[in-house]
């Protein structure tokens, strides 16, 4: 695939000029460093070692003096499980709800492993199979009959005759019958092509790396014959309470400059008042663990966290007085608690009055969710 | 160190094997140096007390784990215990001495004086809240944690409870960083733990040798680390090892944590160490053998001995080879038996991923960390639900420990026989009746004692008369009656703990965290105040609430509230301190409010008159809590009426309990007559299916005094007959059964009166005035009537009635009173 080696090649050139550089381009100097001051033994076509990979992702400072900056924030267990699985022969599968970095933490892993992250498939309803066997080009087939230069091969095929690391997003959205595809190329390592009477087959250094997400509605289950040959890590939502309201404000405020909405520091409390009340939802339990509560049908993830604050902004911004308050929140926060009109109602109010109500400091929030809970 | 060069490496003993109590590690190292040596005496690391019931660790009946237990014998609260499980090192080293037939002393510092000890500190230490517990779990904890801690250290041994003594060296810690390790168990799990049998030719003491002399460098640096009890105990340790040295010659094994080693081979004089022993206090102790589980050794559960993970430890001591792959076996075995899926292959992968994460990570051989990384990544497909049975059944496990016939007898019994004699309550055969009256203190520790022994199952006495419904009173009636298998129970009774208080609390708490409907859990709470357990309480509430709170029936919290106001009142009534249960009250009435009005929805008949038995008792509830809540900012009742309200005009919501609810209102006076008109009205109008409306007036006058309500409301009357007339010949045989149950549950005189009223006919209704204040009542006063009753009013009231009475008024007097 010459077009896209040009395009990787540009995007390296002028880095500073695309508006989202890979990670290989955007962290080559923690690559370089990395790669040259790891001395335990990588796998084959390894660019770094398992232990190296892992201080990538986490965080660390080189004996050379070299900072490498954190590019996952969780426990550790989590990276080094990912990465020891890609270092044998298992394909690694990244569960998580929406807003947990499992594409970002698949990115990272691909460039430190095998200093590519672009060998990808994203995964929609109308994926076909030869996004990820192979397609032709029809010219080539009509005029020259079937060979391999007329074949275009996928990603994955590249990643398998180069010993690289593929990657799949979204792979339960992927129809069934497409998933399934992947089966031989996992546990026998090689991708007949019949029509040419050949195979491709991985070469050492092949491994695959798969994200999906585990509470979405409408969803193509994986085939257990499928799902057997991954090794699954689950990434969870932050830990605290501190470092939800971190990621938060910190995507708000980026998501509020490009609407042009300002954010004074007013607003944290109520990005707090927002996260607390998502976590407390989510995990059935309250902040000070004295008192359980009911979860919703929602995720109630992270993500949806930064889309009530950012509405809540600009509500602010454009009816009220600028300020994030409980009023502009609590519209929001219904509607991603409320889900199914019938339990979640319920278990919303039955929050509201058993919680909410009692808390010191949160009776405006109180009166607005109860004005628009009615 | 002032002491010799390092000797346990030596031909001649005596042989200090340093170990880690309950580490597998440590065992196995323990064994193969006895096995190599051969030494004529084996010391250990314990309660001289216990000399005399090591024989029974030979015993057929005896199975680890076990513990053992000295209790102070006025005082069977004040107790410590010594675990011991299959791979602790004491029990291998125990059971090596008793196949071997050689003699095992304990050296430790007599249990005599650590008990005493304890006692002093807690009463010194007066300020803490656990001190004034003097609860058994305190002593229990202590005793506990002594035999652990962190590993080596022989933890808490000098703090008493409540005593605070901030620095305290953990020395496993310390090597643990020094090696560059964040994790002090880890750390010495690979030093120590991991290294497999040592080699055939190899020295079997060497790694005693190791250990003994980075725990010598340790002491150099840190001393005592804070544990300024241990040089007594070390003192006494040296004592009893020259007394060894003088009975069995040289060839000794003394099996004691590591950090003692540097002491116990330092060179002292024995004055010196006599005299350190002076004046210890000294209390009556006796011992037992007690059964014990691997979750009491678990550190979660509050007895802990200091070990995550007895389960794991268990299956590396019994392990002949291949641990992990065994492991890993037993897993998958696990999650078949529990219907998932998972084959040979995926325990292939498991081995595969635990190893390669072990040298990523850098250790010799996959830990425990690591083979559950994998079992989470490969067999659980991430998920942290598998993972928890498989802690609770393998890596915790549910090992539960025997203890044969002959040890001797629980401190429960002797606990249970002092207090019966303390309050004059003598066990007998011959069954009794026993009329307590709570008021005097005796009676109502009897009460207490009697309560506390049936939540044990110690069935000696059984309420004579129906105690449910006479809370609040100050009487109570038992059925006594001392059967000789209750010896029994009491001895079973006995792994809760050493108290009858104690045990009970425990048992209690067990129950509540086992309890699988809510109701059980408010049952037991009822209980719990009857026996006195104010300890017990806050768990058995915790665990309320959290069922409470994810309850989605509201028939089962509807069904649990009355109980719980029940007991709130009843515990006001005994002192006992209730905030907390008033809190879970409120805050179960809380939900029941929330969610009473969906769940009436769609329901059929018989739902409905289940759910008006539950609106009925709430509303009672709400009744008897707002007494106790009155002082709450916003009271509950209103909240409840606001409920009823929302029942009572909800079309949704059955007839049966619409009605229900207006005439709940209306008899608190939160409806004005004329609503409920207005509202039945709309019930019983023509757009109503008959059957529905049947059930309304079920619901409104059904039950108690709805027969007055008509009797005095004519106008309701009215409502009811104009509706009655006007249903269809074709439904009327539908409601009239539900309306013949309705009215028959009536008095006979109601009945007749509204009979008699019916026949008069609506003529009486047209003709009573419509400008009427209040229906059923005259507009005006009877004044003559009204002055009849007069004198009596007064001589009721105590006024001072005119002396000089008419002859008029006598006689008025005379025909009221008669």
């Amino acid at each position: 695939m010459t077009v896209l080696d040009n395009g990787a090649q540009q995007a390296s050139a002028d880095t500073a000029e695309v508006l989202r550089p890979h990670a290989e381009d955007a962290f080559a100097d923690e690559l370089a460093a990395l790669a040259a001051a790891d001395d335990r033994p990588r796998p084959a076509r390894w660019r770094l070692s398992p232990w190296a990979v892992a201080t990538y992702l986490l965080g660390g400072t080189l004996p050379d003096g070299t900072v490498i900056t954190p590019k996952y924030v969780g426990p550790r267990r989590i990276v080094e499980v990912a990465v020891t699985t890609l270092a044998t022969d298992r394909a690694l599968l990244l569960l998580g709800v929406p807003g947990t970095a499992k594409t970002w933490v698949s990115e990272h892993l691909a460039a430190a492993v095998s200093g590519d992250s672009t060998l990808l498939v994203q995964g929609t309803a109308g994926t076909p199979e030869e996004a990820i066997r192979y397609g032709w080009n029809y010219a080539q087939l009509l005029a020259h009959g079937p060979s391999r230069d007329a074949l275009v091969p996928s990603p994955v095929m590249r990643a398998m005759s180069e010993g690289m690391t593929a990657r799949v997003e979204e792979l339960t959205r992927i129809p069934a019958d497409v998933q399934d595809t992947l089966i031989t190329i996992l546990s026998e390592k090689t991708l007949p092509i019949p029509e040419l009477g050949q195979e491709v087959q991985a070469v050492r250094g092949f491994n695959l790396i798969a994200t999906a997400n585990d509470r979405d509605r409408g969803v193509n289950d994986l085939s257990s014959a499928l799902r057997r040959r991954f090794n699954t890590v689950v990434l969870p939502l932050p830990e605290s309470v501190d470092a939800e309201v971190d990621i938060v404000a910190r995507r708000v405020d980026q998501l509020g400059r490009s609407l042009d909405l300002p954010q004074g520091l007013d607003g944290i409390a109520e990005i707090r008042r927002v996260v607390t009340v998502f976590r407390e939802l989510r995990d059935g339990i309250t902040a000070d663990g004295r008192t359980k509560v009911k979860s919703p049908s929602g995720t109630l993830s992270t993500a949806e966290a930064i889309s009530v604050v950012t509405n809540g902004l600009a509500l602010a911004t454009h009816f009220g007085d600028g300020v994030l308050r409980p009023g502009d929140v609590a519209a929001g926060i219904l509607g991603a608690v409320v889900r199914d009109p019938a339990s979640d109602r319920v278990i919303w109010k039955e929050y509201l009055e058993a919680v909410v109500r009692e808390r010191d400091g949160w009776k405006d929030f109180y009166r607005a969710c109860r004005e628009v809970s009615g | 160190m002032n002491g010799e060069p390092v000797n346990s490496g030596a031909v001649e003993g005596p042989w200090l094997l340093g170990v880690r109590h309950h580490g597998p590690g440590s065992a196995r190292a323990v064994r193969a140096a006895l096995d190599e040596r051969r030494p004529r005496a084996v010391l250990i690391e314990g309660p001289p007390e216990a000399d005399g019931l090591v024989g029974l660790a030979a015993d057929e009946g005896m199975r680890p784990p076990v513990a053992l237990l000295a209790h102070v014998v006025d005082d069977p609260g004040c107790s410590a215990f010594w675990p011991f499980a299959e791979f602790s090192p004491e029990w291998v080293a125990i059971t090596w001495a008793l196949e071997h037939g050689v003699p095992v002393r304990f050296i430790d510092l007599p249990a005599a004086h650590a008990l005493a000890m304890r006692a002093g500190e807690k009463e010194a230490a007066t300020e803490g809240p656990e001190a004034e517990r003097g609860e058994p779990e305190a002593g229990a904890l202590e005793g506990g944690a002594r035999e652990s801690g962190a590993p080596v250290s022989d933890e808490p041994e000098s703090g008493g409870p409540g005593a605070v003594d901030g620095l305290r060296l953990d020395p496993i810690a310390v090597l643990a960083e020094t090696a560059g390790y964040d994790d002090p168990e880890r750390w010495w799990e690979d030093v120590v733990e991991y290294r497999g049998q040592p080699a055939a030719g190899g020295d079997a003491l060497a790694p005693f040798a190791a250990l003994a002399e980075a725990m010598g460098a340790l002491r150099e640096v840190y001393g005592t680390g804070g544990h300024d009890r241990d040089l007594v105990r070390e003192a006494y340790m040296r004592l009893q090892m020259r007394a060894a040295a003088k009975e069995f010659g040289p060839d000794v094994a003394v099996v004691c944590g590591a950090w003692h080693v540097p002491a116990l081979r330092e060179r002292t004089t024995l004055t010196a160490d006599r005299a350190l022993l002076k004046g210890l206090p000294k209390a009556k102790v006796d011992m037992t053998w007690v059964p014990w589980t691997h979750r009491r050794l678990a550190r979660a559960s509050g007895y802990g001995a200091g070990i995550d993970s007895p389960g794991w430890y268990a299956h590396l001591f019994a392990a002949p080879d291949r641990p992990v792959e065994r492991w890993l076996t037993k897993v998958a075995g696990l999650l078949r038996d529990e219907d998932r899926f998972v084959s040979s292959a995926h325990v292939i992968e498991a081995v595969r991923l635990a190893e390669s994460l072990a040298v990523m990570r850098g250790r010799p051989l996959p830990g425990l960390s690591e083979t559950t990384d994998a079992v989470r990544a490969v067999l659980c497909d991430g998920s942290d639900v598998p993972l928890a049975l498989i802690h609770d059944r393998l890596i915790v496990g549910d090992v539960l420990g025997e203890v044969p016939e002959a040890a001797p007898a629980v401190p429960l019994q002797r606990d249970l026989t002092r207090t019966q004699k303390s309050l004059r309550l003598k066990p007998e055969a011959l069954e009794r009746e026993l009329e307590l009256d709570l008021r005097g203190a005796n009676d109502a520790a009897r009460s207490r004692l009697l309560h506390r022994l049936r939540l044990l199952g110690i069935g000696w006495g059984e309420p004579a008369a129906a105690t449910r419904g006479s809370t609040g009173t100050f009487r109570e009636s038992w059925r006594l009656r001392w059967e000789p298998e209750l010896a029994v129970r009491v001895a079973e009774a006995g792994i809760w703990g050493t108290t009858v208080l104690g045990a009970a609390t425990a048992k209690a708490e067990a129950n509540a965290v086992g309890a699988a409907a809510l109701a059980d859990i408010t049952a037991l709470a009822e209980r719990c105040l009857l026996a006195g357990l104010s300890d017990a309480l806050p768990v058995v509430m915790r665990v309320l609430a959290d069922r409470a709170a994810l309850d989605a029936d509201v028939g089962h919290l509807a069904q649990a509230l009355p109980a719980l106001v029940r007991s709130l009142r009843y515990g006001d009534v005994r002192g006992t301190d209730t905030a907390a249960l008033a809190e879970v009250a409120a805050g179960l009435a809380e939900r029941v409010f929330v969610g009473l009005a969906p769940a009436c929805a769609g329901l059929d008949a018989d739902g409905a008159a289940e759910m008006r038995t539950h609106v009925d008792a709430v509303h009672g509830a709400v009744g008897l809590l707002d007494d106790a809540e009155a002082r709450t900012s916003e009271g509950i009742r209103p909240r409840w009426f606001t409920v009823l309200h929302a029942l009572g005009t909800r079309d949704t919501v059955p007839g049966v309990i619409r009605g229900r609810a207006v005439r709940l209102l209306l008899d608190e006076g939160e409806l004005s007559q004329e609503e409920a008109g207005r509202l039945m009205g709309l019930a019983l109008s023509a757009g109503t299916p008959p059957a529905d409306a049947a059930a309304w007036i079920d619901g409104f006058v059904g039950g108690g005094s709805g027969g007055m309500l008509l009797v005095h409301d004519e106008r309701l009357l009215g409502l009811v007959d104009a509706w009655l007339v006007s249903v269809p010949d074709a439904a009327f045989t539908d409601v009239l059964p539900l309306l013949r149950r309705t009215f028959s549950a009536y008095e006979p005189g109601v009945r007749r009166t509204l009979g008699e009223l019916v026949r008069r006919g609506p003529a009486a209704e047209s003709a009573a005035k419509v400008t009427a204040g209040v229906p059923g009542f005259a507009d005006d006063l009877d004044e003559e009537r009204a002055r009849a009753a007069l004198p009596v009013v007064r001589l009721l009231l105590g006024l001072d009635a005119p002396p000089a009475t008419t002859p008029d008024s006598t006689n008025d007097l005379a025909e009221v009173a008669g």
